[in-house]
């Protein structure tokens, strides 16, 4: 057979599987190959030698026996030896002449390549440039700085080590979504510390590293700033595990600190003196986001270090900053594109407004504006002078109502982002459609979500208002108490261009209150129209026909949640064969079963991850599953309390490069 | 409902910040919902028994709505429960949205449809466990103090039915 074309067919599969795992983000970490012969060639690879950066000698080495597995009739060392000089990579490999014949690329100098590909960022990019031909994945692995990596288990730190020598940048995601909602048990895993150990031989001059939903240590934060000597960025969200401790020894030991961002995570707060430990020499911080940290800091430290941080940026505080301190700090950086306020409000109250009239008049770049807690018609004009620049007001912890909103908006005209309360109503929603045309994305939170007895909130009318005024919006998040098929439909002839359609609707099961009908057509609606969907939660009483419309439509999906709905595995099936660009899927408490599990047997390699919950699962599907895919890793968390031990109440199952879990704790079973 | 103590444990509801406690209460009403528990139609519920009331009714689920941790602890919640002698059911009001009695009363009088002939008296539970007449007091301590309220029937002679 010719082994050229034994290559092409490989690169088709892999493509195939590859096109699925679209994403957003930047530089997605594809598993290192996906073909299996890849799995064992990284395995020859990584046995002769570990995750260092590989002596100059051994880097031929290391293309010679990579290409050797492939290709049956490749010329031997005796051709690179030549060629060794100048060129510390593969570029030898165009040497060998392939002996079938057929037709190569025309070939460049790896120089040029590589610095052609620098200039791919995006990392769907990245993988189909890897896939071309040995040469470019080759160029591509030594000029690609930033790695992402969606499931921290689907791939080892070796490995990618291994396949990236030249990394600054890390993006890192562990625990399953749902963990946000308390369905993860604690210590189920995604430890940072092996990922640091590894980097710190590997990629000692690492200068960026974003994690979400990973479990982080003060130790490990210690070892990142002391290791990590001309680190700069850090960004934890929705992390747990650490303290303020842990911020301590970022802020005392980082010396180049850019970026410090910390995001609603489990953190233990120890009190604000973290804050005081930047050294009086560190003046390169652009970024700094405490507003989730509940402790006071140093008012002093805080003005000091926005003063001497003349590249400053992004600021935002936490509550207990008052507002004659936020406006000491604009005094100091008015240079700011993005604002986090403290506490929006004064306890004085003896016509005050005036002093602070001026605090937004120097704010000339500032476009996102967020924090705002307390904020009361007394104060919120005061952002009134900054309201025409702003793309993004986070509205989402100012308990708004609906004039207070109208009249803060009617100065909004630019606004492309928005998060509200529902404090705001139907009638503030109104306001939104009126003056935000620009809109894209809306998001609505929930400000009681537990009362039952509230009626308060927003309704299908609010979301039909914004709808008629904001046809940009491509994001929405929206939770509402009753919802209609009809008014659905119309937000959806509405805003064809939705890409991102959350709707939770708060009663499980609930159906349309109008007709009391399932929600069916509401979503058969969404994806008919929006064509470019690319994530959708669903909710309300919902059949099988729901998810027969989203299999037929909604081609661009890649990200499906699911609570509460359905009639039988036929449900999970449609999607499972519908959806070809589906990627992460997560189910809990729907009725689908073994036979729906088990009709995703091919798919799941070519996705990021399934999560099912409180399903109809049983181990023997599961122990099935994992038998027939051995690249997958199915893993089944067991209840404290319990129960049948023949069904799986949580199911895990995700594509990997790197076997099964080392560190599974007791409660996590890898079938 | 027993007036006896008032008989408003039922409502009992911590007003520290939420998701303070609430892992177990969730626990405790999913529990409930297992057993068949939580049957009782909700007068006010608004969509007239739509669908299957049994969901109207399912209890708190773990984990929904899906909400995410930080969120659910960093939303204050601004709002106390008021609730009305002889009424089965409770509102809520955002304290923080008005700005003195007046509006105050009011919205409280229209949140439960009462006229200006009005024989319902607000009263308010303080932070001490004392009940107090709405109106004892400046309004900012007010706002800071009051846990929640209740709607007093009047009786004839203009006062208040007198309680334990």
């Amino acid at each position: 057979m010719n082994p050229h074309r034994k290559r092409a067919k490989t690169v088709d599969r892999v493509d195939s599987a590859d096109s699925a795992a679209v994403s957003s983000e930047s530089t997605q970490m594809r598993p290192f190959p996906s073909k299996p012969l890849s799995v064992d060639r990284v395995n020859s690879v990584e046995s002769s030698d570990s995750s260092r950066m590989r002596p100059f000698k051994d880097k031929i080495l290391l293309v010679d026996r990579v290409d050797s597995v492939e290709s049956s009739e490749s010329s031997r060392t005796s051709q690179f030896a030549g060629k060794v000089s100048g060129f510390d990579r593969v570029d030898s490999v165009e040497a060998r002449v392939d002996s079938a014949g057929s037709t190569r690329m025309s070939r460049f100098p790896d120089e040029v390549l590589e610095r052609v590909l620098a200039l791919v960022d995006s990392h769907k990019d990245r993988s189909a440039v890897s896939l071309v031909c040995k040469e470019w994945y080759n160029a591509e692995r030594w000029s690609r700085r930033h790695v992402f990596i969606g499931n921290c288990y689907s791939v080892s730190p070796e490995i990618v080590a291994a396949r990236f020598p030249r990394i600054r940048s890390v993006t890192l995601k562990g625990k399953p979504r749902f963990s946000d909602f308390n369905l993860v048990p604690e210590d189920w895993g995604a430890d940072v510390q092996p990922w640091l150990s590894v980097f710190s031989t590997a990629y000692p001059f690492l200068e960026e590293l974003r994690l979400k939903r990973m479990a982080v240590t003060d130790e490990s934060l210690e070892f990142l700033s002391k290791k990590f000597h001309g680190f700069k960025a850090l960004s934890l969200l929705s992390c747990d595990g650490f303290s303020t401790d842990g911020l301590k020894a970022i802020a005392t030991h980082c010396k180049n600190l850019t970026e410090l961002d910390i995001q609603e995570n489990g953190i233990d707060d120890l009190g604000g003196h973290w804050l005081s430990c930047f050294p009086d020499s560190l003046t390169s911080l652009e970024i700094l986001n405490f507003a989730s940290l509940n402790s006071e800091v140093s008012f002093d430290a805080l003005e000091k270090l926005v003063s001497r941080c003349k590249s400053l940026r992004v600021l935002k505080v936490n509550r207990n900053i008052s507002l004659d301190q936020l406006q000491k700090l604009l005094s100091h950086c008015p240079q700011l594109m993005e604002l986090g306020t403290g506490t929006f409000m004064q306890e004085l109250i003896s016509g005050p407004v005036t002093e602070f009239k001026n605090m937004f008049s120097n704010c000339r770049n500032l476009i996102t504006l967020s924090g705002l807690w307390d904020a009361t018609p007394l104060y919120l004009p005061v952002i009134y002078p900054a309201c025409a620049r702003l793309t993004f007001l986070n509205l989402s912890y100012a308990t708004l109502r609906s004039d207070e909103l109208a009249n803060l908006l009617s100065h909004c005209k630019s606004l492309r982002r928005l998060w509200l309360l529902d404090t705001v109503g139907d009638k503030g929603l109104e306001a939104v459609g009126s003056c935000c045309p620009l809109l894209e994305e809306l998001r609505v939170f929930p400000a009681d979500p537990f009362d039952q007895e509230i009626l308060l909130g927003v309704t299908e009318s609010g979301f039909v208002s914004v709808s008629r005024g904001c046809p940009k919006l491509r994001y929405v998040l929206y939770f509402c108490r009753q919802m209609t098929n009809a008014a659905v439909a119309t937000i959806a002839q509405n805003c064809p261009d939705f890409t991102h359609f959350r709707l939770c609707i708060m009663n499980p099961g609930q159906p349309d209150y109008l007709t009391k009908e399932p929600m069916d057509e509401a979503f058969g609606a969404i994806v008919k129209t929006c064509t470019k969907l690319q994530r959708l939660a669903i909710s309300g009483l919902l059949t099988d026909r729901t998810f027969e419309y989203i299999g037929k439509y909604a081609k661009n999906l890649e990200t499906l949640s699911v609570a509460f709905a359905g009639s039988s595995d036929l449900g999970m099936e449609y999607v499972l064969q519908g959806c070809q660009k589906l990627r992460k899927l997560e189910i809990r408490d729907c009725p689908f079963g073994n036979a729906a599990l088990l009709s995703g047997l091919t798919k799941y390699e070519s996705m990021r991850s399934l999560w099912m919950s409180a399903c109809n699962v049983t181990m023997n599907a599961c122990r099935v599953l994992a038998k027939e895919r051995p690249r997958l890793n199915v893993e089944v968390m067991r209840d404290e309390e319990g129960g049948d031990d023949s069904q799986a109440n949580k199911v895990y199952v995700y594509r990997t490069v790197a076997g099964p879990r080392k560190d599974a704790p007791p409660f996590v079973i890898t079938l | 409902m027993a007036t006896e103590g008032l008989g408003l444990d039922i409502t009992e509801l911590r007003l520290g910040l939420p998701g303070v406690g609430e892992a177990k209460r969730e626990k405790k009403r999913v529990f409930l919902d297992i057993l068949g528990g939580g049957s009782e139609a909700d007068p006010s519920d608004d969509t007239g028994g739509g669908g299957d009331g049994k969901n109207r009714n399912i209890g708190v689920v773990v984990g929904w709505p899906p909400v995410c941790s930080y969120r659910k602890r960093a939303i204050i919640k601004m709002y106390v429960k008021v609730s009305m002698d002889g009424a089965p059911f409770l509102r809520k009001i955002d304290i923080n949205g008005f700005k003195g009695y007046s509006d105050f009363v009011r919205a409280l009088e229209n949140l439960f449809g009462l006229g200006d002939e009005c024989e319902y008296t607000p009263i308010y539970e303080d932070k001490d466990g004392d009940w107090m007449l709405v109106g004892d007091v400046p309004w900012e301590m007010f706002t800071e103090t009051c846990k929640r309220l209740r709607m007093k029937k009047r009786v004839s002679d203009g006062g208040l039915q007198t309680k334990a």
